[in-house]
């Protein structure tokens, strides 16, 4: 057998594309329905949700052997992600003092495999930061910009929700919204009594079914990924048909390594990648390179292409690059409402998430913090996972017992048993999702020291949260126990206090990192333009959220899918008029 | 062809040589090892697959810590005219496995299952298991209950709430278990909203 090669493919690709996520797989979708052949490089494997090979939809908890527990997946034995927090063989680390927890989701579509379908658009305001307020960064584009791609990422892609009118949380070409769960009903009402807005979610699931996808049958699973494509993930409404095209080689298990440059022109010619499952160095060449890896692999790849005429790191002339790293703020609250004992069993499952979310509703003038936060919700009578059952002794004595005498807290037995029956739905969760001040001193860089198993220099971050955020998860505390208390409901456990940041979740917890690769129309402080080029290298773009000067409160999947799409049709238009 | 068929196609295709070759022969009246090839389920990541053998085929509780955890779990959820018992459930293999799986239960559970043998030699000089039911129930109810529990007690109560929690989560994640809690979702059907009956139990609508 001959011993493999390195070889220089000999074909040259209209595009290459880094990462099949959100903003990969939307390039790959609208250059190839363009007419342009294109590379599309995933790390990872393959993945269709439709294929018995992966499904874990509609299991039941005792399929599993653990029952669900999240001992290699993060998020739950059935989880659709791949990866994690932690990858063997892909360490990364932190300055001392500073934390940050990268999740990497190493499969076709990304972390669009791990998410809430939560497709929030960005309101005008989010745009304009630094004029509207004095600190943070205004975007080199408006909400004016965006809209129609919002648009027609509804359209493409399918979102319901509501006409509600809000200046901050702009409609869209919404689906019907799924009625309210029985908590959700009781949510909405304490919301009213204290002056919290509780509107329908908008959530990227199909409550009817568009194009050749299926609709939501409601098994609440959108987080093990959908055989009928009834939700949104990149592998199966956007890769696999871009593949469908004929014009896409999807290559998977392509760990990239460097963005390629030639040095005569400073253009970018194609990437160079790890084959996975060979170990062998590849590489693939293109006339337009564009990176959509995560905003810190975007950031690391583009932080790793160093030349002699990039001697900082490709388009890293502003020495930007990975810095304004931030993540969304994050802190959460449970509670356990007393009228939802005893409840009528049906099957409440509904889609995967809650029907109900509070879209930020202050004004930050009059507060303590500069920005605001919205709050998602949890409860119902949902599939008993492991960690159903735990925590009963903190529980059953808060209510008397069915022959109403007072109850000891814990116990066993027949009496214990009927507790849990008792007690089955009736509690409710809620989580803050905030938005954070970008900060030059939050960043990635490439750690001297250490390498990856591929032998690619990792990262090292440097995150610490600000007293703007600090006092935010703050208000949110306050917040969920007034919602709590109008409920007639007790919330369970300390109320967080200062001793845990009032329970901030650490920086990358959340999952919505941006920033690294930031676009504005000063080259000196900014990566990109006002299309996601780079300043330095005119055939380079970036479509992920490494992209953004900011996130909003508004998880930033819609806005990473509307910019993705804008910058596809700008990459159009200039090769066309042979700009690039 | 699957693994396994192929193997055994080798064997019966130098069956022929045997007569000719009594090294072929020898060899071949050795059982083979083991080489069953591992069959990745749905769902599952191929590593994911391959610890999960591996947990299986591991053993964590000895025969009378296992014995104790299902005495346990039957005493925290007994058969009731509901629905059965933990051990009936099958909850002893699903704490087995977990121990496995999580090893930082290990020491908590199985120091805690040392720290009740000990306690029941003392009062009764026989081990939990072996003591009389009423004599086990007398230990339980000093560690069921954390809020009335002698401070003498406290490891006992740390150890009952975390034996507590992993027969619940054992129990009702069972078949048995979530048949008898009534969860009836995890199946296709058209979410309508909540039911008039309960809107009216509650005085809700969904016109406000």
């Amino acid at each position: 057998m001959d011993v493999p090669q390195i070889k220089k493919a000999a074909k040259v690709y209209d595009v290459v594309i880094v990462g099949s996520g959100a903003g990969g797989g939307m390039a790959a979708y609208q250059l190839s329905k363009a007419g342009a052949t294109v590379a599309l490089l995933e790390a990872g494997g393959y993945f269709d949700p439709a294929d018995p090979k992966y499904i874990n939809q509609l299991k039941w908890p005792y399929e599993s052997p653990r029952r669900g527990a999240g001992t290699t997946r993060a998020f739950g034995d059935f989880d659709a992600a791949w990866g994690g927090w932690e990858i063997e063989g892909e360490p990364y680390s932190a300055v001392k003092g500073t934390e940050f927890h990268w999740f990497r989701s190493r499969m076709l579509g990304g972390r669009t495999n791990h998410w809430g379908r939560i497709s929030l658009r960005m309101g005008p305001d989010d745009f304009k930061r630094r004029s509207l307020t004095g600190i943070g960064e205004d975007w080199p584009i408006g909400y004016e910009d965006l809209s129609p791609y919002y648009d027609k990422v509804d359209d493409l892609i399918g979102v319901f929700g509501s006409k509600e009118g809000l200046r901050d949380a702009p409609d869209g070409r919404f689906l019907p919204p799924p009625k309210m769960r029985l908590h959700e009903i009781m949510i909405k009402k304490a919301g009213k009594s204290i002056g919290v807005p509780v509107i329908p979610s908008r959530l990227s699931i199909l409550t009817k079914p568009i194009h050749d996808r299926g609709g939501c049958f409601y098994c609440s699973q959108c987080g093990r990924a959908c055989q009928a494509y009834a939700d949104f993930s990149s592998s199966s409404v956007l890769c696999i048909p871009a593949v469908k095209t004929g014009r896409v080689t999807l290559i998977n298990g392509a760990m990239c390594r460097e963005v390629l440059t030639d040095s005569k022109t400073g253009l970018a010619n194609g990437v160079s990648y790890v084959d996975v499952p060979t170990m062998t160095e590849q590489s693939v060449m293109g006339k337009v390179v564009v990176l959509a890896a995560s905003t810190c692999e975007t950031a690391r790849l583009l932080l790793n292409s160093k030349s002699a005429r990039f001697s900082n790191g490709l388009a890293n002339s502003s020495g930007v690059v990975g810095k304004y790293l931030n993540d969304s703020t994050g802190a959460s609250r449970g509670a356990f409402i007393p009228a939802l004992m005893d409840r009528k069993r049906y099957n409440e499952d509904g889609v995967g998430g809650a029907h109900v979310y509070s879209p930020w509703w202050l004004d930050n003038k009059k507060l303590d913090f500069p920005r605001g936060y919205h709050i998602e919700y949890g409860g119902g009578m949902g599939m008993p996972m492991y960690g159903f059952g735990f925590g009963m002794e903190g529980r059953n004595s808060l209510v008397p017992g069915r022959d109403g005498k007072p109850k000891e807290a814990g116990g066993y037995g027949a009496s214990l048993k009927d507790d849990f029956r008792r007690f089955y739905g009736a509690n409710i969760g809620m989580a803050g999702r905030g938005e954070p001040v970008p900060l030059e001193s939050n960043y990635c860089e490439i750690d001297p020291n250490t390498v990856d198993k591929y032998g690619i220099p990792t990262l090292r971050f440097n995150y610490k949260w600000a007293d703007a955020e600090i006092r935010q998860a703050k208000h949110m505390q306050d917040t969920f126990e007034e919602i709590i208390h109008a409920m007639g409901g007790i919330p369970l456990g300390k109320k967080p206090g200062p001793e845990t940041n009032y329970g901030l979740e650490a920086p990358g917890k959340i999952i919505h990192e941006i920033g690294t690769a930031r676009m504005g129309n000063d080259p000196k402080n900014s990566v990109l333009n006002k299309y996601s080029q780079a300043h330095d290298v005119k055939n380079l773009f970036i479509v992920d959220a490494a992209a953004f000067p900011s996130q909003g409160d508004k998880n930033v999947t819609w806005t990473i899918l509307a910019n993705s799409w804008r910058t596809s049709d700008y990459i159009i238009d200039q090769v066309k008029q042979k700009n690039i | 062809m699957k693994r396994r068929d192929s193997l055994k196609a080798i064997t019966l295709s130098s069956l022929g040589f045997a007569g000719m070759n009594p090294q072929i022969a020898a060899a071949e009246s050795i059982t083979p090892p083991d080489v069953k090839p591992l069959k990745v389920p749905g769902g599952r990541q191929k590593f994911e697959a391959e610890r999960d053998a591996k947990l299986n085929a591991d053993k964590f509780f000895t025969p009378h810590e296992l014995k104790t955890v299902t005495i346990l779990g039957d005493i925290i959820i007994p058969a009731d005219a509901k629905s059965g018992s933990a051990s009936q459930a099958g909850t002893p293999a699903f704490i087995e496995f977990m121990m496995k799986d999580q090893p930082q239960w290990q020491t908590p559970i199985r120091g805690g299952l040392r720290w009740l043998d000990n306690v029941c030699m003392k009062r009764f000089d026989k081990k939990f298991a072996d003591c009389l039911k009423a004599q086990q129930i007398e230990i339980i109810d000093e560690i069921a209950y954390p809020a009335k529990a002698k401070p003498e007690m406290s490891q006992g109560v740390a150890f009952f709430n975390s034996m507590r929690g992993l027969v619940a989560t054992g129990f009702f994640t069972s078949k048995m278990g979530i048949a008898d809690l009534g969860y009836v979702g995890n199946t296709p059907n058209q979410w309508e909203g909540v039911p008039a009956d309960v809107l009216k139990q509650y005085n809700l609508s969904y016109e406000e």
